[in-house]
């Protein structure tokens, strides 16, 4: 004898409707997102392994590996430490201009990677307006690695001080004002209480702005010059590949990046569950 | 002029309230001055190159055949992308949101590859999966459908790097939204359907149309994804920044630089109309 079937809620929906929105929803993601996914996997490994090793053994393919790890260590960190100071100032004075300041850090966000990469080449390119002194001091920006890393910190500017402005809004400022009263200086509040209650949302805004690094195409097209193992970074690498139709080895360095963005996508969950468990333990410590 | 030496204490201004926590100068100081320094001072000379321009110049580049046909088909494309995301969009939150089933939090997971995948790998990926013998791409060729290499191409692409931005913003608020609304539009006699145009629609529509603006400013200046799936033939499949691209690696600054502030314009303007919905949103939801 079958149970009688739990009469619905009114907010419920029926079950045809239920599996057949479940089955669109499911159908648009896969043919959107999981196919192109999956074949960057098929078609880096389509002629075998043997192939796919010597592609990223390939000493081009090394360097450009190489570089794209010195752009994010040294483009991470930098807008890391701008996050923290700031969202120091933003969350924790009031002044005038504080809005102003806010909407002009999410400014990047809206500008167009090859715009990005541009005003590199403007300021600092042969025409540009630092360009004749660079180069009789013998600097060179533009078509080096410095113009990459700089094409790179712009992309990435905002990441990390997005994540940590709300957070630490929300957070409040009691507990580094007990600090104080208690006689803590500047930086042992800021070591000692800020830092340890907003590790995981730093991290957060580390990660996807180390993904961005290391992943930027557009900006750093425009000042790379696609010099092979000396100016390109594993996306441009596989741009060069993929137009002279080495497919094979194309999608062997694109798996790389492929890689990093399941890495990615893996931190980022585990670091929304982390905030999600901080925030009821201290919903639960603090009876409200 | 005398200044008197006498330690008054200062009263604070109005708006001015750098609190009790130390660090206000230190922090703003380097937020503004690295600020200025990555983002503003390069910004500015993209006004400043294009300002060398005479007026006739500037509009002869700015609506050139070739400048005017790729407005049309980056504004198109995006306008159709951003579209096609707000119908899969909300219903993917909905069904994210509303139902359970095996593998949810794996699908939840998806919808960010997007973002975290590399736009180059992405581009590659879906020219692949879209090309006349590809695997998607073969099925629509009998039908006369040209994917890849086609306008329809830049769309696809295009939906592809928008899919987050409506999920992300649809999907809070259905998580938050109280069942007791639906139920007591049920309890008042309106059907399901009835309910959800009346009652959840407008409490959707804030937010579905900031993710459709997001969605919609990220295509604008998208680059990676697109410049491979393309096929990049002026007049016909040629983005704006693929122009901006091009007039740089012709030595054309000035030109580039007209184009780009075009392009720079239209996405400021978007995220403007962002801000605005957001508040609108605040107020209609009374949410903080």
């Amino acid at each position: 004898m079958s149970a009688p079937a739990r009469p619905r809620r009114p907010g419920e929906d029926p079950p045809a409707v239920r599996i057949a929105l479940t089955a669109l929803a499911l159908v648009f993601l896969a043919v959107l997102v999981l196919v192109p996914a999956a074949a960057v996997v098929v078609e880096a490994l389509k002629d075998g392994a043997g192939l796919f090793w010597k592609a990223l053994r390939d000493p081009d393919a090394l360097a450009a590996v190489r570089l794209t790890l010195l752009v994010a260590a040294i483009a991470v960190p930098l807008n890391a430490a701008f996050g923290l100071a700031a969202a120091w100032s933003v969350t924790r004075f009031r002044f005038p201009g504080k809005s102003v300041l806010v909407s002009l850090i999410d400014l990047p966000f809206g500008v167009s990677p090859v715009i990005s990469g541009m005003v590199t080449v403007l300021l600092f390119g042969a025409q540009g307006w630092f360009g004749p002194w660079l180069s009789d001091h013998g600097v060179k920006v533009v078509f080096a690695v410095p113009g990459i890393v700089l094409a790179t910190v712009f992309v990435t500017f905002p990441f990390v001080a997005r994540e940590l402005i709300p957070f630490m809004e929300a957070q409040g400022t009691e507990e580094e004002e007990a600090a104080l009263v208690l006689g803590a200086g500047g930086w042992q509040i800021f070591r000692s209480v800020t830092l340890p209650n907003v590790k995981w949302s730093l991290l957060y805004g580390v990660v996807l702005c180390n993904a961005r690094a290391m992943g930027e195409f557009g900006a750093v097209s425009v000042v790379s010059g696609h010099i092979r193992g000396v100016t390109n970074t594993i996306p441009l690498q596989v741009e060069i590949l993929y137009g002279e139709y080495q497919f094979r080895a194309a999608f062997a360095v694109a798996s790389l990046l492929f890689v990093l963005a399941l890495v990615t996508l893996v931190a980022k969950k585990s670091l929304e569950w982390r905030q999600h468990l901080a925030r009821r333990e201290g919903a639960r410590r603090s009876p409200a | 002029m005398t200044t008197a030496a006498v330690p008054v204490p200062r009263a604070p201004r109005a708006g001015w309230s750098p609190g009790v926590l130390p660090g206000f100068g230190l922090s703003t100081g380097f937020t503004v001055l690295y600020l200025s320094v990555v983002v503003l001072v390069p910004l500015s000379t993209l006004a400043l190159r294009s300002s060398a321009l005479s007026w006739e110049e500037a509009w002869r580049i700015v609506a050139s055949p070739r400048a005017l046909a790729s407005y049309r088909l980056s504004f198109g494309a995006s306008l159709a992308a951003a579209g096609v995301n707000v119908v899969f969009g909300v219903l993917v939150a909905w069904v994210l949101a509303r139902y359970r089933f095996p593998g949810r939090s794996l699908v939840d997971a998806v919808v960010d590859l997007p973002f975290a995948l590399p736009t180059a790998v992405s581009g590659i990926a879906l020219t692949a999966v879209y090309a006349p013998n590809g695997w998607i791409g073969r099925h629509l060729a009998p039908l006369g459908v040209k994917a890849a290499f086609s306008p329809l191409g830049v769309g696809i692409a295009l939906t592809f790097i928008g899919l987050p931005f409506v999920i992300r913003t649809v999907q809070p608020v259905l998580e938050d939204l109280d069942a007791e609304l639906e139920e007591a539009a049920a309890v008042l006699g309106a059907g399901r359907w009835q309910t959800f145009l009346h009652v959840l629609v407008p409490i959707l529509l804030p937010a579905a149309l900031t993710g459709f603006a997001l969605a919609f400013a990220r295509a604008l200046g998208e680059y990676g994804s697109v410049v491979f799936i393309s096929g990049n033939m002026p007049l016909r499949t040629e983005i704006s920044p693929l122009l901006v691209m091009t007039r740089l690696e012709q030595y054309d600054y000035a030109g580039a630089a007209a184009i780009a502030v075009v392009l720079l314009g239209a996405s400021f303007l978007i995220l403007l109309g962002v801000n605005r919905l957001q508040a609108w949103a605040r107020v209609r939801t009374g949410r903080a």
